[in-house]
């Protein structure tokens, strides 16, 4: 931890995603206005007093939907890279663990899934049973284990031979023991700069996503969808296309830098 | 050599029929039918005569008969016809793959030629202040939503400045250009995407290009000819570089199906009919016999590219051989 | 998607905010607008003579995919091959039908024969004569099984077809059918280059050969298709050399593209209408043209839902929504709001119907006597203990749908019922949603021919997987003056139908009937002889011409 306090990006890094955290989970409390409520009256003004970021073509206000669309698009961030580092931390273990038949046949469909280019499996299923939060994070999900396979897989090639490993087969642990407990903690590292890059991606997915109308569906606000709707409207109220787009590159670059961070401090072990 | 080749084909070929057969159920069993766009909510259109059309598409044959016949013309090289416009499909990406592959290429050059100097002088004292204000500009970059830099870039360089055009790849007059002025235009149209394409993606190759350099910097040989009294600059560029580079050649490899990949996002917001838009297009309209000959395409220049790479590592680093590798 | 048969260079323009409302005819009445629009025609005091040169380039979001008109299914298709096709009828600008590659016709008293005379002047791009042989040559396309054509229906009812000299046609019905002319209105195709050719496959599909105004140059797949003057129309060679259709996929490039004056031609959105091309260079470099599209928006029940059947909550969700503010707040004011399935200036409307006034009170007091209230008090409406909630069904990518869920979501809060709303791609939608009927409330929009003939749409035979009567509605009187409407020849006659029609469905209310919204065309202020008339702008394009100090695309195209 000192180390990585070492590095100021990484620490800038850090301290913009935990202020954002906060605002994401306070967003009832922190947002001025109620994100859905539609005033037509109101509509398109440019950012004053009462709508600091301005308001959107029905009038709702730009900045409590940025709050609110920050808790989607974390969420769907993390959700997505969580899917992704379990399932890639299982076949990972299994395929470096085991290795043999088990680690050919996983290894082939690691490869196989790779090869299937990840916008034509994002299309093909959402486009197919219909955009949903729930399902956006599971698709994202699903197509982004592959490295974290990989990683974990290598990891375990090299600590299995390792004398801690092989003293624990001696004691007669048992297999599931000797994953979990003494390699898989040792091959965490790398999981981790993988995955918090990896929720910056995430967020961009469902950003594309959106450009292609098969982001998060309306009213439920997330980065990705204000900047889409906003972009119809660039000529007349560029706060609308500036404000999401910014709260994007400073998250994703808030996850980048700290990712490199990590990265680095572990390189230095 | 003959031996690995076909270890190669061996491990590799049923990856490609799993490809086939997954990408195959995946659009057939998507709901919608690729008579749809024509026949779909037409009033006009009788419940009789879409049948029709289904049995003239093959439609109606079930779906294992659908993919024999699928690979039965593949392994003539035929991809068939699309449902769309009933043209042969390898016509159809033919059309798109020049464009699609000048893009890509010039993205790679710049991305290259932006890269490994970065990264190589990034290296040199890493975390110093080049470095840090180097890191984030490339971070910026791959931060950015593409389709947002794009249209701030095409809103201030095209409408405020009017210093480029905003989309398309030829002028209206292209036609009736010389061939130097036809060059010409083409690369001015093609500045902005181009352009863009390597600033949204050059954060990889200069990370990668840093850390191979960090690495090879901080080999013996180097503080032997730093010792030796060579310039720093020979150092680097001459000593460092030769060496740094080998990881980022193994990656040209693997970067071999992107090449041909144009995306969706750049092609649909600068109006470039490139190989994204015939693919996004195809899914969108369940054209199967595009979808499933680009998705196959890609597979293949995937194994190629994988092969290149692992051979690539072999020449590179002869303790690697055959047997080692799953 | 929607076809355009008769000429119209506006094609593109209609297209855009009726994505996905489909049937044969694009253009629309057009009604001026006085403070924005600023008239070349009644502007220049002496007009000069017009002068042939420069090019339009129309900017599209979709490219084309077959250029013949019997395959042409998409609006790009349809309006690429209006400029080089042409049928043997057309409506001229007062909406009448008239001759056009026909000179003159004649129906026999039982409706049941039509006999056209064609002209005889009429040559092929490639010299050979337009005859008799072309039309039944395309007539027997049309409804050859092999033939990929989704449009052999309406030529269901022909008994036969002779060609009695190089330039008469005798068309015999099974049986009267009054949509017939309209359906004769299909672009012509030329037997001596396609006979013996499988026209799903053929090359000519993409290098068409017409009789029209202009002739096809080259087709760019995904960037551009480009078309030159004709110079031996049969009307007069058409004064812009050049037709230059680009395709932009992406709606805000279309916009910068307008805005640098990339594109002379393209339709905008509502929101750039009001709000975005006010600027002085816009409104020195453009003009904007402003009429109601021939189609409307609605909200369409699952009849089968047992809330739903009760005409009461039909008729108290009329009185919840407040149209006027959909067409304030999605549509910026540029709309009218609909009471049935025709606009104003169809004959088909009935002007004695008002639009049923908003009223949530009278809508909550309706919704109360059908039994469902707020008993306990959680601030949404139940009955025998299940609240009011139903999801609103629509299609993903159109901006103007997806609003105007939102705002009746709210609406309809306000009387107490909890409104979801789930939009899905187009093709599932179809198949999973709308085929299988499983939906409760879908926002859709309907295009809509010239004729008034709905039979497709609300007879009660018409509920099949796949049939457009999807909502299940079914009224005998309603069945039968379809069926009535379709047999007679009258007009009087069939004004009086087609008002009986409009009156049921309204006091039906299979779907509520939101709006009309307007088409918003937008076009370079250097063309003239722009005159705006009930079928649009498109049709005198042959007519329009740029003086010659104004003219952006010099040289190039000499014939």
């Amino acid at each position: 931890m000192k180390a990585l306090l070492g590095n100021r990006l990484a620490v800038i890094g850090a301290l913009t995603l935990a202020a954002l955290a906060v605002v994401a989970i306070a967003a009832r409390w922190v947002a001025p206005h109620d994100p859905l409520q539609v005033n037509l009256p109101d509509a398109l003004l440019a950012p004053c007093r009462a709508y600091p970021l301005g308001t959107d073509q029905l009038g709702r206000d730009v900045l409590s939907r940025l709050i609110y669309g920050a808790r989607i698009s974390l969420l769907i961030g993390f959700i997505a890279v969580g899917i992704a580092v379990s399932i890639g931390t299982v076949v990972g273990a299994l395929a470096g663990f085991y290795g043999g038949w088990l680690d050919a046949i996983l290894m082939r469909f690691v490869d196989t899934m790779l090869s299937i280019p990840t916008i034509f499996l994002l299309l093909a299923i959402i486009a197919v049973i219909g955009p949903s939060i729930e399902l956006i994070m599971v698709v994202i999900g699903l197509t982004s284990w592959m490295g974290v396979a990989r990683l974990v897989r290598a990891e375990i090639l090299s600590l299995k031979e390792r004398e801690f490993v092989l003293a624990a087969h001696v004691l007669g642990a048992s297999s599931w023991r000797v994953i979990t407990k003494h390699l898989l903690p040792n091959a965490m590292g790398p999981v981790l700069v993988s995955a918090t890059l990896g929720v910056g991606g995430a967020i961009l997915s469902e950003s594309v996503l959106s450009y292609l109308g098969l982001g998060v569906q309306p009213p439920t606000p997330s980065w990705g969808n204000i900047l889409n709707e906003g972009r119809i409207a660039l000529g007349v109220a560029w706060w609308l296309t500036l404000a999401p787009g910014l709260c994007i590159l400073t998250t994703v670059l808030a996850f980048n830098l700290l990712g490199e961070g990590i990265r680095e401090r572990l390189s230095r072990q | 050599m003959t031996r690995y080749l076909l270890q190669q084909v061996l491990h590799r070929g049923p990856v490609l029929l799993l490809i086939t057969v997954i990408s195959f159920g995946i659009m057939h069993l998507a709901p919608g039918k690729p008579t749809d766009a024509a026949t779909q909510f037409n009033p006009k259109v009788s419940l009789e005569a879409r049948q029709r059309m289904e049995q003239l598409y093959g439609l109606d044959q079930p779906l294992p008969r659908q993919y024999a016949h699928w690979m039965g013309r593949l392994v003539r090289f035929d991809f068939g016809r699309s449902f769309l416009d009933d043209r042969p499909v390898t016509e159809k990406i033919l059309e798109r793959l020049p464009i699609t592959l000048t893009i890509n290429l010039w993205s790679l050059l710049l991305i290259l030629g932006i890269a490994i100097p970065l990264g190589v002088l990034s290296a040199v004292r890493p975390n110093g202040l080049f470095d840090r204000l180097t890191t984030v500009l490339v971070f910026i970059g791959y931060s950015a939503p593409s389709f947002w830099v794009a249209l701030l870039c095409m809103a201030w360089f095209g409408v405020t400045l009017h210093w480029l055009p905003i989309s398309g790849i030829h002028s209206l007059d292209y036609e009736s250009f010389g061939m130097i002025h036809r060059w010409l235009d083409t690369g001015w149209h093609l500045i902005l995407p181009v352009g863009i394409a390597a600033f949204t993606s050059v954060a990889g190759m200069s990370r990668y290009m840093r850390s191979s350099m960090v690495d090879v910097l901080r080999q013996d040989y180097i503080r032997t000819a730093r010792a030796k009294g060579v310039s720093e600059r020979r150092v680097l560029f001459h000593h460092g570089l030769r060496n740094g580079l080998l990881p980022v050649i193994t990656i040209l490899g693997l970067s071999l199906p992107d090449l041909i990949g144009g995306s969706v996002i750049a092609e649909t917001i600068f109006s470039i009919p490139g190989m994204g838009r015939l693919f996004y297009e195809a899914v969108m309209a369940r054209d199967y016999p595009v979808v499933m000959a680009l998705v196959t395409i890609g597979a293949v220049l995937t194994m190629i590219g994988n092969f290149l790479a692992d051979a690539g590592y072999a020449v590179a680093d002869p303790r690697i051989r055959v047997e080692s590798r799953a | 998607m929607e076809r355009s048969l008769n000429r119209s260079a506006l094609g593109a323009a209609g297209r855009r905010q009726h994505d996905r409302q489909r049937s044969w005819f694009v253009s629309a009445i057009l009604v001026l607008v006085p403070n924005l629009f600023f008239s070349p025609v009644a502007s220049a005091d002496s007009p000069p003579p017009p002068t042939s040169g420069d090019a339009i380039v129309v900017g599209s979001i979709g490219d084309a995919s077959r250029l013949l008109p019997i395959l042409a299914t998409d609006s790009a298709s349809g309006d690429i091959v209006g400029l080089l096709f042409n049928g043997l009828l057309k409506y001229n600008e007062r909406l009448e039908i008239v001759g056009d590659l026909a000179e003159s016709w004649t129906v026999s008293e039982d409706g049941l024969t039509f006999t056209f005379h064609l002209r005889p002047n009429v040559r092929w791009h490639d010299g050979a004569a337009v005859t008799a042989r072309d039309v039944e040559f395309t007539y027997r396309k049309l409804i050859d099984p092999n033939v990929r054509t989704p449009y052999s229906s309406s030529y269901e009812l022909v008994q036969s077809l002779d060609v009695l000299d190089d330039h008469t046609v005798r068309i015999r019905y099974k049986e009267p059918f009054a949509p017939a002319l309209e359906s004769w209105m299909m672009g012509v195709i030329p037997k001596h280059l396609l006979e013996g050719q499988d026209l799903n496959t053929t090359p000519f599909l993409r290098k068409p050969v017409g009789h029209g105004p202009y002739t096809f140059v080259r087709w760019k797949t995904g960037e551009l298709i480009e078309l030159k003057a004709n110079p031996d129309y049969f009307e007069h060679r058409p004064y812009i050399d050049r037709y230059l259709y680009r395709i932009i996929p992406d709606e805000a490039t279309l916009f910068l593209e307008l805005l640098t004056q990339g594109v002379d031609l393209s339709s905008l959105t509502p929101l750039q209408y009001r709000r975005q091309t006010n600027s002085p260079f816009m409104q020195r470099a453009y003009h904007k043209f402003r009429y109601p599209s021939f189609g409307f928006t609605y909200l369409g029940y699952n009849l089968q839902d047992e809330r739903f059947k009760d005409i009461r909550v039909r008729q108290a969700i009329n009185r919840a929504i407040d149209k006027q503010a959909l067409i304030e707040g999605v549509l910026y004011g540029l709309g009218a709001i609909a009471t049935g399935p025709y606009p104003k200036e169809s004959w088909g409307y009935d002007p004695s119907i008002v639009p049923t006034p908003y009223d949530p009170r009278a809508a909550k007091a309706l919704l109360a006597e059908a039994g469902w209230s707020d008993h306990d008090g959680d601030g949404w409406l139940d009955r025998n203990g299940q609240r009011f909630q139903f999801t609103i069904l629509t299609n993903q990518g159109n901006e103007v749908r997806r609003q105007v869920a939102e705002l009746i979501q709210q609406q309809l809060k306000a009387v107490g019922i909890d409104v979801k709303i789930r939009t899905v791609e187009w093709s599932t939608f179809v198949h999973e949603f709308i085929d299988k009927r499983r939906f409760e409330a879908v926002l859709l929009g309907w295009s809509l021919s010239r004729d008034p003939d709905l039979y497709d749409l609300f007879h009660s035979s018409k509920t099949k997987e796949g049939e457009y009567n999807f909502v299940g509605y079914a009224n005998p009187d309603v069945d039968r003056l379809l069926l009535e409407g379709r047999r007679t020849f009258d007009h009087e006659q069939r004004v009086r139908i087609y008002h009986d029609v409009h009156r049921h469905l309204y006091e039906d209310q299979p779907y509520t009937f939101l709006f009309v919204s307007d088409a918003l065309p937008m076009l370079s202020s250097r063309f003239r002889n722009v005159v705006p008339t009930p079928i649009g702008i498109g049709y005198n394009f042959i007519d329009w011409y740029a003086p010659r100090s104004e003219q952006r695309y010099h040289a190039v195209m000499q014939q």
